[in-house]
């Protein structure tokens, strides 16, 4: 064996040690989510604390509580944005808003709904479309931190250019800046827009159902993980989704490689927004 | 040396350098391609469409865990970051690095970390430094490397920058750069067993 190719495979051993360990200590199981950008965030939090080899991080977060939050931060990327790919959005409206008009109450359920900008663009798109008050929206992630910031609603000033933008390119009618208050830092969404919104801390992987949905979007959440765990998610949503529901991916996710092709129809191609047929 | 992948970036000028580059590779050509281009985020027509007129390989978007086929080009699709992991693709919203989401450097590195000394490594064209550490990582791992030089670049900044990190084992004029793909990429099959 060549010397890179030694450390590698040490390297490879280290890392499924340690989630192992994570998993059997903490109840967090990453070791199915997919293994080349879970290794690039280990070895990025390893560069931050100055340790040399995975061994050394193991050994801070099993005998650390607070390193364990430390790694769940580093582990779960949280980026995103309001109406983030804005033709989603319009997608949305046009071919989903109407299938849900009729409906005495919408349950909408947002997987790993991170610091809630897709949250509250879902409950602006409803607002617009008069269907706001019978809505209950659920929102989950794995991650504690990220939903207390979701549910203050409080967003950098800074971001607003940008999300103004997606809202005016996903071709909403109204007028951004009246769904929330702005003082010189942030804007803060107005409580009519978070009234309807329930946030619970929820793991897709080891967490099960807990009701029965019209709409799941789980939006770039999937990509981390590999395919046998993204059939094995694919069951959970599935599951949950009432007969005729909607599901909505990232545009770059696909349920090609999942046992649930054949169980949904295309709504949007592109948008990647599927309804359950059978 | 039998190589398995090769992965390409590109920024500034990128979309002329590789219709050159893809021009060049034939329809048999007998690696997969990954191609990370920096560019917006709502670029409107798809990149795979705008290469497409001008190759014989089929070009797609590479989608969440897309399986790795030979003789197939991927382009990372806009604001995701494009990862090889074994045998297929996985992507990645994480933050933008160096100010790019696809980041060059990201493809680059899982493509050294998945494929060692199996990985061909191409820089193009381009005004930032996006790239240089990824191929360097190729080039630790024993993977072939290669920079436009930095003359016949639009801008010559990126392939230069990896060129001084000491990254670089080919620098090749844009147009001579297929061809030598092409030289490299059929090497491994003995004389006797070309039809
Ligand atoms: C990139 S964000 C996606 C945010 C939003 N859906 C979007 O598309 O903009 C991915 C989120 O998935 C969450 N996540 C990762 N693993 C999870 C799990 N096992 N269960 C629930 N959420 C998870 C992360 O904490 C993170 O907030």
């Amino acid at each position: 064996m060549d010397k890179e190719h030694a450390c590698d495979t040490v390297e490879k051993i280290e890392i499924q040690l340690f989630l192992e360990g994570v998993f059997r200590l903490y109840g967090y199981d990453f070791r199915d989510y997919a293994s080349a950008s879970m290794r690039r965030r280990i070895l990025q939090l390893m560069e931050i604390e100055k340790v040399s080899t995975v061994s050394e991080l193991q050994s801070m977060v099993l005998h650390h509580e607070k390193w364990m939050e430390r790694l769940l931060m580093a582990v779960s990327v949280n980026v995103t944005a309001m109406f983030r790919d804005p033709p989603f959005y319009t997608s949305f409206r046009e071919k989903v808003l109407p299938l849900l008009a009729s409906l005495p109450l919408i349950r909408i359920w947002h997987v790993g709904c991170s610091t809630g900008e897709e949250v509250y663009s879902m409950a602006i798109l409803l607002k617009e479309a008069g269907l706001y008050d019978k809505a209950k929206i659920y929102a989950t992630d794995i991650n504690e931190v990220v939903l207390n910031k979701a549910k203050n609603g409080i967003y950098p000033l800074s971001l607003m250019k940008e999300y103004t933008d997606n809202y005016i390119m996903a071709k909403c009618g109204g007028v951004f800046s009246q769904y929330y208050t702005a003082d010189d830092k942030n804007a803060v969404f107005n409580e009519g827009m978070r009234k309807k919104i329930i946030w619970a801390q929820h793991n897709l992987v080891t967490d099960s159902s807990f009701n029965e949905f019209d709409v799941i979007l789980c939006r770039n959440v999937m990509i981390y993980f590999n395919k046998s765990l993204q059939n094995k998610v694919h069951e959970l949503l599935y599951g949950s989704l009432k007969a005729n529901g909607i599901l909505g991916l990232g545009t770059a996710e696909t349920l090609r490689f999942t046992v649930f092709e054949n169980r949904y129809k295309e709504l949007d191609r592109k948008m990647k927004l599927f309804q359950k047929v059978m | 040396m039998n190589y398995g992948i090769v992965v390409a970036g590109a920024s500034l000028g990128g979309l002329h350098a590789l219709r050159t580059l893809l021009q060049g590779l034939p329809k048999d050509f007998p690696l997969p391609v990954a191609i990370v281009q920096h560019r917006g985020k709502d670029s409107g027509e798809p990149l795979s469409t705008y290469l497409q007129s001008c190759s014989a390989l089929e070009i797609v978007e590479a989608e969440d865990k897309d399986k790795i086929v030979s003789g197939r080009v991927y382009v990372a699709p806009a604001d995701y970051h494009l990862l090889i992991e074994d045998g297929w693709f996985s992507l990645s919203t994480e933050p933008q690095v160096r100010y790019s989401r696809p980041s060059i450097d990201i493809l680059f590195e899982s493509a050294a970390y998945a494929y060692g000394k199996k990985a061909i490594g191409v820089l193009l064209t381009g005004a930032n430094q996006d790239g240089a550490a990824g191929l360097k990582k190729i080039k630790e791992r024993g993977g072939l490397t290669i920079a436009q030089d930095p003359v016949t670049a639009e801008c010559g900044v990126m392939p230069g920058s990896a060129i001084a990190a000491r990254a670089v084992d080919r620098v090749l004029p844009l147009e001579r750069i297929s061809g030598f793909l092409r030289e490299k990429a059929t090497r491994a099959i003995p004389q006797g067993e070309k039809i």
